[in-house]
């Protein structure tokens, strides 16, 4: 009977002292230039953006979800061997003091399943979910459909 | 499914082969002849079919290769819901013609869709819309889609159904580049850099050719 209480004493002092001790994954993630392609109707839509992670271990980025699409799926595109493909992943991590770039013909998230149209200057907002669980929400900016990266503005041709 | 995919893999690697293929000889070629003209891209001139084709526009009109005579053409295999590659390539071209200027009004970007089965003139007229105004989209059925694609040795394949009714479809990245008389003339990469599609475009117009 005496050893009940000690053990249990442990158990909550540890878990005091862990969730303490270790930030949330997503605190420690900065997301910029967060931007959706347009696309017409209900067609599938890239998402894109930069994390930046400012922790010294390696977060990894799982997938996202959110209110104004029926299915978020982390993607990868290629043109390997002269071919378009694309693949669903698992994860993405982002490096200790790096960052990560889910951009144009690379990684990108695969929205799908639209609750409604998105229109260009709209504020979509996304939950981007780590491998601890944590998550971090994002407003993601509706650009044209032929945008081609975060740095394009809309009227703005001046070379990349 | 299986058996699908095991009779259509060796057929689309064999179709690849042969672009890759053609692609070094025609690199090969084009070295032989680099004093003979100034194009970037890869010169096909004389190793590619014309265009010709039978498929129905955007706005649900049945057109042949013979309608775009008199424009530059880029040929592009695609479909609606590729969600990245697809939209990038697009964009892409949309700021290469912006580049051209106004010589590129003479310019019709042909978006053909490999996945007839989604992508209906309808869907079709607002996907090419979004791009760029010169640009055509262009379905039919899926014989007069494979015999385009093989037309060019381009490949593509519907990847397995995930169950939902989503699948995606691998297909060509390269564009095709036709000048006036539908003469196959350059083929470009996504490894080409964007200005040597605008530097060639220029040609094919200024050449009237």
């Amino acid at each position: 009977m005496k050893h009940r209480p000690f053990f249990a004493g442990l158990l909550i002092a540890g878990s005091l002292f862990a969730s303490h001790a270790f930030a949330a994954d997503a605190d420690q993630i900065k997301a910029s230039q967060a931007w959706i392609r347009v696309m017409p109707g209900t067609l599938p839509a890239g998402g894109y953006v930069t994390l930046a992670n400012h922790s010294d271990h390696a977060v990894s980025l799982k997938g996202a979800s959110s209110a104004s699409y029926g299915h978020v799926m982390l993607h990868k595109s290629s043109t390997e061997g002269g071919m378009g493909r694309m693949e669903m992943v698992d994860s993405l991590s982002i490096p200790a003091h790096g960052t990560a770039t889910l951009s144009p013909g690379g990684y990108h998230l695969m929205l799908m399943d639209a609750a409604k149209p998105v229109k260009v200057g709209d504020k979509v907002s996304l939950t981007l979910n780590f491998a601890d669980g944590s998550t971090l929400v994002t407003d993601f900016d509706a650009k044209p459909a032929n945008t081609v990266d975060a740095a394009d503005a809309p009227m703005d041709h001046a070379h990349h | 499914m299986n058996a699908h995919d095991s009779r259509t893999k060796p057929s689309r690697r064999f179709r690849l082969l042969a672009l890759l293929g053609l692609m070094m000889g025609a690199l090969l070629l084009g070295a032989c002849q680099r004093g003979d003209q100034p194009w970037r891209l890869t010169n096909v001139s004389g190793h590619m079919p014309d265009l010709d084709f039978k498929l129905v526009d955007d706005h649900g009109k049945e057109v042949s290769g013979a309608d775009y005579r008199g424009k530059v053409v880029i040929l592009y295999f695609g479909y609606t819901h590729c969600p990245d590659v697809c939209p990038l390539t697009l964009a892409q071209l949309h700021q290469v013609l912006t580049k051209v200027g106004p010589a590129a009004d003479n310019v019709r970007i042909l978006f053909v869709s490999v996945d007839p089965a989604r992508d209906t003139p309808d869907i079709m007229h607002a996907y090419v819309n979004a791009f760029d105004p010169r640009a055509v989209g262009l379905s039919g059925t899926p014989r007069a889609v494979e015999a385009l694609s093989k037309r060019y040795r381009s490949a593509y394949t519907r990847e397995p159904d995930k169950g939902d009714g989503q699948y995606e479809v691998s297909h060509s990245s390269a564009l095709y580049l036709f000048d006036r008389d539908g003469k196959a003339r350059l083929l470009s990469t996504p490894a080409n850099p964007q200005d040597d599609l605008v530097h060639d475009l220029q040609l094919l117009l200024d050449k009237g050719a």
